[in-house]
């Protein structure tokens, strides 16, 4: 089977790797590019532990065709720190908001597609926001905290 | 892996490559996760990249929506505004970032829940092949249909004549126990057209002619409600899996049927 070139922006950097047909970007991402950051729960949709930004919007890796993702720009948690952690790592860490951390990275994904859009989210769209996304440890309640702890501090920056 | 993938510029070339055994990528939510399964009965998989299928157009009746439109893009375009309480139903915001409307007229139950919506509100399918069809004709032959290029969805007449209701075990966001939608035009008080639709009480979304009768030339009153409740599961045979049983369907589908119409009268 032919392997297919794919070239796409992973958190601000040009990259490029084969892909072979049916390969799902989150498989593409872990193998091929070596971002290990988004996580496999299910590869059936259901858990959201592979939640990446594809220009800027949540999407499933796990249900994404690597080759559709070709001159789009992903973001994964990987990209998410610069010289410090992203106001919201900071706040699930102060926050307990993450035990064992397999479900972290999609929920950081997907509360900061909220955050971008709405900075001053209520209980309700944080909530809304991380319906797709399971977490088997915490029982969400410090997960929402930290979501609205760093919307307040994202807020206080700006 | 078995499968190829393909892309097809035009919706020409994915209903050529349909009529030779190709299998369509809409979104790919569901047909992913038969791909990550290893499913050897997948082979050959055109993804759909016709632009002409992302649109959404405005008409005097109602609103056209393009199959690869997203329930996203439902949930923010003011043409369908009466659609985006059904298109924030769907999934959570991950799921509704890909899944399209063509997908969901193909989602086994219990999803499917836009296609509810839109066989209560008596939508067309416009298919490459054969034109346009009735939705409720649609879903019986679905199997054989062909490439589906958008679906018109007639505007409800007032925003109280429309109604949908989702049943879910978990909130807010999963599959549905079952759900529910409703159209009831009124003229002079009285319900011309009734139309209730249900998702969950069979193998595809379903009419509930017992429901309808009792509404139909009716007005919307405490009597006309509980007659369609008491009548709605009439030649339903709903099915028992892991949400529910059949006998819990049968049960409480009239309770909900009941709750979405008190809410439209
Ligand atoms: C975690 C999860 C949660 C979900 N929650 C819901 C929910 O709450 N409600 C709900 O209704 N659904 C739900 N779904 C199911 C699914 O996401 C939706 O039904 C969606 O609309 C399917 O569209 P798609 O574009 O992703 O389908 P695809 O996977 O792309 O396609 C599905 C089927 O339709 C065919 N098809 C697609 N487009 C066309 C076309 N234009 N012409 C002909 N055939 C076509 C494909 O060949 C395939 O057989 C959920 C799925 C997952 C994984
Ligand atoms: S691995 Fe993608 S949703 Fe679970
Ligand atoms: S912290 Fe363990 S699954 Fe969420």
């Amino acid at each position: 089977m032919a392997l297919k070139p794919v070239t796409l922006t992973l958190n601000g950097a040009e990259r490029a790797a084969f892909t072979e047909d049916g390969e799902n970007l989150l498989e593409f991402l872990r193998r091929r590019l070596g971002d290990l950051s988004p996580k496999y729960g299910c590869g059936q949709g259901s858990c959201g532990a592979c939640t990446v930004l594809l220009d800027g919007a949540p999407v499933l890796a796990c249900l994404t065709l690597a080759e559709s993702v070709a001159g789009r720009r992903v973001e994964t948690a990987a990209g998410l720190a610069g010289a410090a952690l992203h106001p919201l790592q900071a706040a699930f860490v102060e926050g307990f908001a993450a035990q064992c951390g397999y479900c972290t990275p999609g929920m950081l994904m997907a509360a900061k597609a909220l955050i971008d859009a709405n900075p001053r989210p209520s209980r309700e769209e944080v909530l809304e926001a991380i319906s797709g996304n399971l977490c088997r440890c915490t029982g969400y309640e410090p997960i929402i905290a930290a979501v609205m702890a760093a919307a307040g501090s994202t807020e206080r920056r700006a | 892996m078995t499968v190829t993938v393909e892309r097809a510029a035009t919706a020409e070339e994915a209903a050529a490559a349909m009529a030779r055994g190709a299998q369509v990528v809409g979104g790919g939510t569901i047909v992913m996760r038969r791909v990550n399964a290893g499913d050897q009965r997948l082979g050959r998989l055109v993804v759909l990249a016709d632009p002409a299928l992302r649109r959404i157009g405005a008409g005097s009746e109602g609103v056209s929506l393009g199959a690869l439109v997203t329930m996203s893009e439902v949930a923010r375009a003011r043409e369908a505004d009466f659609l985006a309480p059904v298109a924030r139903q769907v999934g959570g915001p991950a799921i509704r970032n890909m899944a399209t409307v063509g997908g969901n007229l193909f989602a086994r139950r219990t999803y499917g829940d836009f296609a509810v919506a839109l066989l209560a509100l008596g939508a067309r399918v416009i298919l490459a092949r054969e034109g346009a069809r009735e939705i409720g004709e649609f879903l019986r032959g679905r199997e054989r249909s062909g490439l589906v290029l958008a679906v018109e969805v007639p505007r409800p007449r007032e925003a109280r004549a429309f109604g949908f209701l989702k049943v879910t075990r978990v909130h807010p966001a999963a599959a549905a126990v079952l759900s529910v939608a409703a159209h009831l035009p009124r003229e002079g008080g009285r319900i011309r057209g009734a139309r209730i639709a249900f998702g969950g009480m069979g193998p595809q979304p379903l009419r509930a002619p017992g429901a309808e009768r009792a509404l139909e030339g009716q007005p919307l009153d405490a009597g006309a409600i509980g007659r369609a409740a008491t009548g709605c599961t009439e030649g339903l045979e709903p099915p028992t899996d892991a949400l529910a049983s059949a006998w819990y369907r049968r049960e409480v589908a009239g309770v909900h049927l009941r709750r979405l119409l008190e809410g439209m009268v």
